[in-house]
């Protein structure tokens, strides 16, 4: 990706990127624990102007029988866009991209979820986007992580997701859609901030070996801003009116 | 209760560090101790647990719980124990061990929606967990209202020594049946008795984590007594 032509100033002369935000600045986040009364865990997420539903649903019995294993439960996510999701209706049939979506966050969410716990269960998770703008994979991992644990499944810890990038010329925190499109490179980041583990890295575009490292240090500097917000979700939920520590 | 004061804790928290045991919903990583679920931290004697305040309900062996019949096969009915498991009720535990699938009526017995006492004999989540009904105060259940409040909330609805379930046991003339699944049965001959316990159950369920609440709740059993 060599960045196409637009019209879009990525970057001002003051450091300042096309939607007001200095390079190593994330969007605003907003996480809210428990929204909905018939899934086991939820949660609705707002980065920027993402917006995403969460729902967990388990650990329950698995259909069709023939996926359940012995030894241990199996987690399973689906990643949905909304036809209204995007300024083109999207067709709601699962899309290449989509499915692969849905197996990268599970694969991001595995090493933090303890599913030996529950053998011969399944552990759903269903998120479902209903405004994008860049960066939902990252979004949608961070509310999935917050509705598993509203869901009491035992996790090692929380997992929050935040992408980096280079648009430009300059390595960018949290790329947007304007970014992502006529930007240089995407970076979206999975991490477990207590256990300092990434468990989400793919890359899109073309880095240098030190921009690279750049974009790992603040992705990941980007995800303990994250994790603040989603502890903050939790608390909210559960300790809002008590005693606190 | 000895020990450090309890810590709200969520998933990836550290609750301490040095010689303790890891017990329930903790684990270890490196020298700390970190909690694997929204809860409470208790440090007592040398071992760490957490409390949890959400998630459903594990069968563990010797609970009381109430179950409902799903199904049943020539050879055991199947009951929802409000778990990801579900309960395994063999028809020798009913018929006794001279039980022939062809002599013997299981619908006659137990059928489809039928709520039951039991409690889990065997739960090592290998299988599903075997339950019996034979026992005292166990066995299909012909009348009361079913009540579903969290498993998590359980021990509070309980209290200390039983004291506030007795508290409102008595004060409206009432008996309970709890399952530690969170499903209760209230059963009594005077109505209001019976509606205002369901109420102070509810009241339990909402405030929960509130201090005092026994206070409180006696507080609304006497005032809607006048």
């Amino acid at each position: 990706m060599g960045g196409r032509d637009t019209d879009i100033v990525l970057l001002d002369e003051n450091g300042i990127r096309s939607d007001g935000r200095k390079v190593n600045e994330t969007r605003k986040v907003t996480i809210k624990a428990g929204v909905l009364k018939n899934a086991n865990g939820s949660a609705y997420i707002e980065f920027g102007d993402n917006k995403i539903l969460v729902g967990v649903y388990g650990p329950r019995d698995v259909h069709p029988k023939h996926m359940s294993d012995t030894d241990t439960g199996i987690l399973r996510c689906r990643y949905h866009m909304a036809p209204f999701s995007v300024g083109e209706r999207k067709n709601p049939a699962p899309s290449r991209r989509e499915i692969e979506i849905s197996k990268v966050i599970k694969e991001a969410l595995e090493p933090a979820v303890m599913l030996k716990e529950f053998p011969r269960t399944a552990v759903d998770v269903y998120m479902e986007v209903l405004q994008a703008d860049g960066g939902t994979r990252c979004a949608a991992l961070t509310g999935a992580s917050v509705a598993l644990a509203d869901a009491g499944i035992p996790m090692r810890d929380l997992v929050a997701g935040c992408a980096a990038g280079k648009a430009a010329d300059a390595v960018i925190l949290d790329v947007n859609n304007e970014e992502d499109q006529a930007g240089q490179a995407d970076l979206p980041i999975g991490y477990m901030p207590n256990l300092k583990k990434i468990t989400l890295l793919q890359l899109d575009g073309v880095l240098t070996p030190e921009e690279y490292k750049q974009c790992i240090e603040i992705g990941i500097e980007g995800c303990n801003q994250v994790y603040e917000i989603q502890k903050k979700a939790l608390q909210d939920k559960f300790f809002a009116s008590g005693e606190k520590q | 209760m000895s020990g450090e004061k309890k810590r709200h804790v969520i998933p990836g928290e550290v609750i301490t560090s040095g010689p303790y045991r890891a017990e329930q919903n903790t684990i270890q990583v490196g020298d700390n101790i970190v909690s694997t679920i929204i809860g409470l931290s208790d440090v007592h004697d040398g071992s760490v647990r957490v409390i949890p305040l959400t998630g459903g309900y594990m069968p563990k062996d010797d609970d009381l719980v109430i179950g409902k019949i799903a199904s049943h096969s020539s050879l055991s009915w199947t009951a929802d124990i409000n778990s990801c498991y579900v309960g395994m009720l063999p028809a020798s535990d009913v018929f006794g061990r001279d039980y022939s699938s062809s002599s013997d009526d299981m619908t006659a017995k137990l059928a489809k929606g039928d709520l039951i006492a039991a409690r889990i004999v065997n739960a090592d989540k290998t299988r599903d967990p075997l339950i019996t009904i034979s026992g005292r105060e166990l066995g299909k259940i012909d009348s009361g209202e079913l009540v579903k409040i969290s498993p998590n909330k359980v021990p509070r609805l309980i209290g200390k020594r039983g004291s506030m379930i007795q508290m409102i046991e008595s004060s409206t003339n009432s008996q309970v049946t709890i399952g530690q699944n969170g499903l209760l049965v209230v059963s009594s001959d005077d109505p209001n008795g019976l509606l205002k316990a369901v109420q102070a159950i509810e009241l339990v369920e909402e405030q929960a984590h509130v201090a005092n609440l026994t206070d409180q709740v006696k507080e609304m059993l006497e005032s809607k007594s006048e």
